[in-house]
């Protein structure tokens, strides 16, 4: 095991955190049921780091990545990015808040069937401020020589790996995925996370990425415990293992 | 029975769903019923109205006239092979003076039947009583004067009866099948104040003209299988040597010829709205299923599963179409029968003889709500096979996903000109070309009723400035009792408060060329009129040819004539001349079966010297009342014509009747441009919603968002404006055709108002609709785009 050095190691205890969630509780009314997603959760997460979100289905996770990415906010609590509180931004500004800093990698990759790869990553970059060339970011996820294909055209894995790179060229400051290795193979599965580890070193984006297999945790900064809507644990790695070392 | 109730329930929940699109739909099947309902009914009530009133009535197949028959003539008349029933008349013109009306009015008093009861043309009476047998002062008054002059039995009137000055008291009130629609000469409009018709007793009559044991009318049926033309052709044998002024059948009989000709186009309108407005409906309602089943893919598959047959899963979304055709159907015909009641009242105010709509609103509200479900299955019947045809494997599988490819317009460097954004539109159109064409093809559809109905009434205005700007600049029209020598034009000169007086000859003639024949009137008129001209559709007026005859292009057409060919003149009048005359000019003009020629070319054709039937005279206007009165005392003045009163009586009937045709109109085609926009739009909605909400997670705003989403409808609507201004035309040329009667032709007036108009309704209509769908953006489910597939 090669235990490889990340550039963002530092104690979180002596840095500014880009994220601040401070008992963030979120309630959903189905009927007259209320579901708590959330049960005052407090998180902060670092510049540059790479943490791993694990959890049984329902416990919170997906609901957590949401209020970080600005496309819902809390029932009660606050979220803060820098400083922006995200807990109370209207609708327009947490539409700018993604646009400007947030990037999505969907289960289902989530692309746009009428536009091909390169289409689908421009335009993303067509509305962002400082973004790396469409080609550059297919380059990044290795899909350069197929920019032309349409998602029907491409495998599942591939399609997540365009998915990825529209998610990436636009250089956000937050890698949100979840499970985006859900709907993939093993091998596959693989290719896709050494890509999304590939971009955390590379470009030094906070990368959150959810799933369900633990064996995956070994590659991130820190990992998430989550149930019942609570973080119920979080751990430092002392050294993130490449994906391709991955025991999956 | 609980299973179907179970899938019933299921069907109106995914109505409501959809409720918008439903609504759009139904209210674009309601304007279709709508005015089939009205137009049908309006038309069918007139044409059985007309029917059952001319056979009850028993309306002439024939009419004759002739200067003064002896009665036994009539027995030759009569003996006419395919003469079936015949009748002598006394048939004059009369100047009537009529309380409370400054100027004279003119009309015509003719004779009562001699055997009261079973007469051809027979009156009905509608109050009052018939005049007393040998009565000379007791006369029956058609409903539209007596009602124009609120004359009511008792009232007296004065006319002046062969040259004397006679007071007639109104005994009754009556309509006959000869004059439902009443045109004193010279008139476009039915001036009923000015112009009326009265009855009087036979004898009476006879007295005042000294027409003792003569006549100078007749009318007649023909038996079933009579030739006509052979009719026709008897008794003008049979009058010549009485000065028979010529035959004619139902055909250029006044009244009969604008009731048929209004009945007709009624019915043109009653085919094509309709039709247009269904078949929107269907496509609109084809579209709406289909996506619906599509949508509904795994359900239809489950369903199959469980064990339901595809015809019941057919029947189950031809329900919903049945619920939308009966809805539109409801709709249609609670809105059309008042607008049907409507019209018919408008009519009448036109058309005087008993309009019962009988059974025929009844009939026509029952095959409304047939056509309204027979044009739905037409749109829903394709759809509902794809859910029977579906198999239940694969229909549970998510749809395999759409294949886009760049096509050929994009290695054109359509690539390098439009962003992401705009090559997703162009795939999206690229790939659904029919459903593009068709969407584009129903805004072209409301374009073109605009741009036709306003060209319609366009057209009428244009007729209307034609008539009574460039053609008509007097400011009154004098007709004389009967021809009368140059001195007659002098004499109007010398009036006080006249300050142009124009002469003019008119007969009436026939004019053949080759096998053609057609009746007309020859106006002899000053080398260079200055009050009454020839002008042609471009606004250049002709003068008029030393010899020979200008004609109007329909009286060419009509006759198959050329500038050039020769066409052969008989005057109906007089000694009935007859002679060749050289056609000089085809002028187009709109109006009427008319030919031109000098007074003087006139004056020799029958053999009279400076003579003039008539005057167009420009006035004072301080002086007009006093003319008037003076006119009134001239025995010799058979009637004026105000040119202000036709005008402003044309206006009222443009106004009344044509205005509520274009509101209607106008309505309809934004419900049309309406549905379809907001239709095509909520189908993008829900075919992109998913791909919408990832744009939004992605950082694309509300607004680039709708903007993506009603591009494709921008496009649309973009294409189907143009595409519309060119159908507009054909449409509008199709009603011009239609419409262009034997008395009138329909100009082609297209202002740039009128096409910039019905771009802007449509387009305004489109952006209204899209925008609500827009708004519906604001409930997109982001975090749900997140979860799952569609
Ligand atoms: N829109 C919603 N309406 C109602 N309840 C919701 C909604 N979204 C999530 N929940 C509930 O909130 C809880 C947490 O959901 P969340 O999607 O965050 O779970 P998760 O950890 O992502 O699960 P999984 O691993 O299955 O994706 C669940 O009980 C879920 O049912
Ligand atoms: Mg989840």
């Amino acid at each position: 095991m090669t235990a490889v050095p990340s550039p963002a190691r530092a104690t979180p205890a002596d840095r500014e955190p880009v994220f601040r969630m401070r008992d963030v509780s979120k309630v959903y009314h189905v009927g007259d049921v209320e579901v708590v997603a959330l049960r005052e959760v407090s998180l902060e997460l670092y510049a540059g780091e790479f943490v791993v979100l694990l959890g049984p289905s329902g416990s919170g996770k997906s609901t957590l990545l949401n209020l970080l990415g600005g496309l819902d906010t809390p029932t009660r609590g606050e979220v803060d990015y820098r400083d922006h509180a995200l807990s109370e931004g209207g609708e327009e500004r947490l539409t700018r808040f993604r646009r400007e800093h947030v990037g999505f990698v969907f289960q289902f990759y989530n692309l746009i069937p009428s536009l091909t790869a390169a289409e689908n990553v421009a335009l993303v970059t067509e509305i962002a401020g400082s973004p790396l060339d469409p080609r550059e970011a297919l380059d990044l996820v290795g899909l350069a020589e197929r920019a032309d294909h349409f998602p029907a055209q491409l495998s599942g894995g591939e399609q997540q790996r365009v998915a990825i790179a529209r998610a990436v060229a636009k250089r956000p400051d937050v890698l949100l995925c979840d499970e985006p290795t859900g709907a993939l193979d093993v091998e596959t599965g693989r290719r896709v996370l050494e890509v999304l580890d590939r971009v955390n070193r590379e470009l030094g984006t906070i990368t959150a990425v959810i799933t369900h297999n633990a064996s995956i945790a070994a590659m991130g900064d820190r990992v998430i415990r989550m149930s019942s809507g609570r973080i119920v644990g979080i751990e430092s790695n002392a050294a993130r293992l490449p994906a391709s070392e991955l025991a999956w | 029975m609980v299973r179907v109730g179970a899938l019933d329930r299921k069907i109106l929940r995914d109505a409501w769903h959809i409720r918008g699109q439903i609504l759009a739909c139904a209210l674009v099947v309601a304007g279709g019923i709508n005015s089939f309902v009205s137009l049908s009914s309006v038309n069918r009530t007139l044409a059985a109205s007309q029917a059952a009133f001319y056979e009850s009535n028993r309306f002439a197949d024939v009419f004759a006239g002739a200067v003064r028959a002896p009665e036994p003539v009539a027995r030759a008349l009569a003996d006419l092979p395919g003469v079936a029933a015949l009748e002598t008349r006394i048939n004059v013109r009369v100047n009537l003076d009529v309380p409370g009306l400054a100027e004279p009015a003119r009309g015509r008093l003719v004779s009562l039947p001699r055997e009261r009861a079973g007469g051809l043309n027979a009156l009905h009476l509608s109050r009052g009583r018939m005049p007393a047998p040998l009565s000379q002062d007791e006369v029956l008054a058609s409903e539209a004067f007596a009602l124009a002059n609120r004359l009511e039995p008792g009232d007296a009137i004065r006319a002046v009866m062969n040259g004397h000055y006679q007071r007639l008291v109104v005994v009754g009130v009556a309509i006959s099948p000869e004059f439902i629609y009443a045109l004193g000469p010279g008139q476009l409009v039915p001036d009923n104040r000015r112009y009326g018709v009265l009855w009087m007793d036979r004898k009476g009559l006879e007295k005042a003209y000294d027409m003792e044991g003569a006549f100078n009318d007749v009318v007649a049926r023909v038996g079933p299988g009579a030739s006509i033309p052979a009719v026709l052709d008897g008794m003008d044998r049979v009058l010549a040597p009485w000065g028979g002024v010529g035959a004619y059948d139902r055909e250029d009989q006044l009244s009969h010829r604008f009731l048929s000709d209004e009945i007709a186009q009624n019915a043109t309108m009653a085919r094509v709205t309709p039709t247009i407005f269904l078949a929107v409906g269907a496509f609109l309602l084809y579209t709406i299923l289909t996506r619906l089943v599509q949508m509904q893919r795994a359900q239809v598959g489950l369903l199959k599963a469980f064990g339901y047959s595809g015809a019941e899963l057919a029947l189950h979304y031809l329900k919903l179409a049945l619920i939308i055709s009966l809805a539109g159907a409801a709709l249609g015909v609670a809105s059309g029968l008042p607008f049907a009641h409507h019209m018919l009242a408008l009519y009448a105010e036109y058309y005087f003889f008993p309009m019962s709509p009988g059974g025929e609103t009844a009939r026509v509200s029952l095959a409304g709500v047939a056509l309204a479900v027979a044009s739905a299955a037409l749109g829903a019947v394709p759809a509902a096979l794809r859910a029977a045809r579906l198999p239940p494997a694969e229909s549970m599988r998510p749809e395999a996903p759409p294949r886009f490819h760049a096509g050929a317009l994009e290695r054109w460097g359509l690539r390098r000109a439009l962003g992401p954004a705009g090559r997703m539109l162009v795939r999206h159109l690229v790939r659904r070309p029919l459903r593009f064409a068709a969407n584009v093809g129903g805004i072209a559809v409301a374009v073109s009723l605009l741009v036709m109905m306003t060209a319609m009434l366009d057209g009428v205005r244009y007729l209307m400035d034609w008539q009574f700007n460039v053609v008509q600049r007097d400011d009154l029209q004098v007709v004389l009792a009967e021809p009368r020598s140059r001195a007659a034009l002098d004499e109007f000169r010398a009036l006080r408060g006249v300050l142009e007086a124009e002469p003019v000859r008119l007969v009436p003639a026939r004019l053949r060329h080759g096998h053609h024949m057609k009746r007309g009137v020859l106006y002899g008129l000053d080398a260079d009129p200055n009050l009454r001209r020839v002008v042609g559709e471009n606004g250049r007026a002709w003068p008029l040819p030393e010899e020979g005859v200008l004609l109007t292009a329909i009286f060419a057409r009509r006759l198959g004539v050329e500038a050039g060919d020769t066409l052969d003149v008989e005057v109906m009048e007089g000694r009935r001349p007859r002679a060749g005359l050289l056609v000089t000019g085809i002028v187009d003009e709109p109006i009427g079966y008319a030919a031109y020629a000098s007074r003087a070319t006139v004056n020799r054709l029958m053999g009279e010297g400076d003579v003039l039937t008539g005057a167009w005279l420009r006035v004072d206007a301080a002086e007009r009342e006093r003319l008037f009165a003076t006119l009134k005392a001239m025995p010799q003045v058979a009637g004026a014509n105000l040119r202000d009163a036709s005008w402003e009586q044309f206006r009222a009937m443009i106004d009344r009747s044509v205005g509520i045709m274009i509101t209607v109109n106008l309505l309809f085609a934004w419900i049309i441009a309406f549905g379809l926009v907001y239709n095509g739009a909520r189908i993008a909605l829900s075919e992109r919603g998913y791909e919408l909400a990832t744009l939004r997670v992605l950082g694309f705003t509300q607004r680039e968002a709708a903007g993506l989403l009603l591009g494709e409808q921008a496009v649309v609507t973009a294409a189907g404006l143009p595409a519309g201004l060119a159908l507009g035309l054909a449409l509008t040329l199709y009603f011009v055709w239609m419409l262009t009667t034997q008395l009138w032709r329909m100009p082609l007036v297209l202002t740039g108002a009128n096409l910039v108009g019905a771009m802007a309704a449509v387009a305004f209509a489109a952006a209204a609709s899209g925008g609500a769908v827009a708004w519906r953006l604001r409930h997109l489910d982001l975090v749900g785009a997140l979860k799952a597939r569609e």
